[in-house]
């Protein structure tokens, strides 16, 4: 079933237009991944997706239903955002742990701040959910660190599981093992391998080539703001039907 | 001689707690104020704002006491300061806090500019309300990263309150000069010098024990 419908989405930062005319679907379930080089506007569409940007035209439809409209100013206000900014969850190259808390205490921190009124049923539901999730992700040793005390990939999988807490109908990751030494990259891949496996709706943009084609059901090829290929996975990494796609994968396994 | 000169001193001393502590109490929340109105998108406000704070961090603390107490008495007419009861003490104080609400904006300011876009980015991606962010995740990295800078500021202002005597506010150095021309000894000068060692002392421990406190995090 189609959960997700990108619409003709346009962005532009000063008269340089970074989205030209961003169309897809993605069913339920179904694990996206998109590939690109650096610039072709692959963070910018996952910033629009989760309203840290607002395309300046083009329409998302969520379930079929018209979700947010670029045309329409209520779909801006602050609280619009609020509600609509659930929908999606989004996990960053660099992490942005909050330093203050725990592990465990960051990924319960918003649902948390989202109860109505917070009993103490409600709060302990959420550290149990928190403490299940971060144990998915392999930390149940780390729960009580903070940050700093935790390595880069440990860090990335606890942001994974911060994300999760809110239930996002789409979880979106930006080039989640960049921002990481070699060596870890593999535990936290492996974590999202897992969570494809559950069929968690998931849209990906990486450098990890084979990770993309072992993990993802379809791969976009990104370029310069347009979507120039869009296929199975396994089609577009092994026989990419566009000389551009087939450049990017050339110049990358050289490069790799 | 020695109570006689502790009881003066003392006496001085409690003028020179008392315009650090209203100070303080003043100028701490004012910066923060100021620091929003640096801050601001809207040049209209932010340029006078810019302005204010360099005209008043680029000129004497000493020079602003003496164009406080001296200015409005002639603008206005004399006694301007005088009407208010302790009048020196007062324009003293409007001095004081006029110049460190200046200095406490600007370390305000660095200290929430120094904070990573990205804390923000992810409070909101997660459905945080503008004030959830700020209260729950950017304050305390921001009161972590700022209690250095205070801490100096406030070490500074302890001693800074002995400019107050030259509009002849009455506190401790003041005080322990008399004993110069009147009893001809210079040690009670040297006494003054324990109060502020002693107290700046006390206050070093304090900002220490803060720092150690919010070192849990980085
Ligand atoms: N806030 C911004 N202001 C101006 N230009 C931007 C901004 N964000 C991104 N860009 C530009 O948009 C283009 C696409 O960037 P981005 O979406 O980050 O690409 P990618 O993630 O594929 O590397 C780049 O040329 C970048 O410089
Ligand atoms: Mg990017």
């Amino acid at each position: 079933m189609q959960i997700l419908e990108v619409r003709s989405l346009k962005k532009s930062f000063d008269n340089t237009e970074v989205l030209s005319d961003i169309s897809f679907t993605l069913d339920e379930g179904q694990t996206l991944s998109i590939i690109g080089s650096s610039g072709s506007g692959k963070t910018t569409l996952l910033r629009c997706l989760n309203f840290l940007e607002f395309a300046d035209s083009g329409l998302i439809l969520l379930r079929g239903q018209k979700f947010f409209d670029a045309n329409d100013a209520a779909d801006r206000s602050d609280k619009a955002v609020r509600e609509k900014t659930r929908h999606f969850g989004l996990v960053f190259q660099s992490f942005n742990l909050f330093p203050q808390y725990t592990a465990l205490e960051n990924v319960c921190l918003a649902p948390k701040l989202h109860l109505e009124k917070g009993s103490k049923e409600e709060e302990r539901a959420i550290e149990e959910e928190g403490r299940i999730l971060l144990d998915q992700m392999g930390l149940s040793d780390r729960m009580d660190h903070y940050p700093h005390q935790l390595s880069g990939g440990q860090k990335q999988r606890v942001s994974i599981a911060r994300a999760m807490a809110m239930h996002p109908d789409i979880l979106c990751f930006d080039e989640p093992t960049s921002a990481l030494d070699p060596e870890l990259t593999g535990e936290v891949l492996r974590v999202i391998k897992g969570l494809a496996a559950k069929n968690t709706t998931m849209i990906i943009v990486t450098h990890e080539m084979s990770f993309a084609r072992d993990v993802s059901d379809e791969i976009i090829f990104m370029d310069n703001g347009v979507i120039v290929e869009k296929g199975p996975a396994k089609d577009v990494i092994d026989s990419p039907r566009n000389e551009r796609t087939r450049q990017f994968l050339e110049n990358y396994s050289r490069n790799a | 001689m020695l109570a006689t000169v502790t009881a003066t001193l003392l006496g001085g001393f409690l003028t020179t707690l008392k315009l650090f502590a209203l100070t303080l109490l003043f100028s701490l929340p004012l910066g923060l104020v100021i620091s929003f109105g640096s801050m601001s998108r809207h040049a209209i406000l932010r340029l006078p704002v810019r302005f204010i704070i360099w005209v008043v961090r680029g000129t004497p603390l000493m020079l602003q006491l003496l164009v406080i107490y001296y200015g409005p008495g002639i603008i206005f007419g004399n006694p301007f300061w005088n009407g208010l009861g302790e009048g020196r003490f007062i324009a003293a104080l409007v001095s004081f806090v006029i110049n460190y609400s200046c200095y406490f904006s600007e370390i305000y300011r660095g200290g929430i500019q120094s904070i990573d876009i990205g804390q923000y980015e992810a409070g909101q991606v997660l459905g945080l309300s503008r004030s959830q962010v700020f209260f729950r995740v950017i304050l305390l990295q921001v009161v972590k990263r700022i209690v250095p800078p205070i801490s100096n500021e406030i070490i500074t202002l302890v001693k800074d309150t002995s400019l107050a005597r030259v509009i002849a506010v009455y506190e401790i150095i003041w005080e322990g000069q008399s004993f110069i021309k009147g009893a001809g000894i210079i040690w009670p000068l040297f006494y003054t010098g324990v109060f502020y060692l002693v107290f700046s002392g006390l206050l070093t421990l304090l900002f220490g024990y803060i720092e150690k406190k919010l070192g849990y995090f980085e």
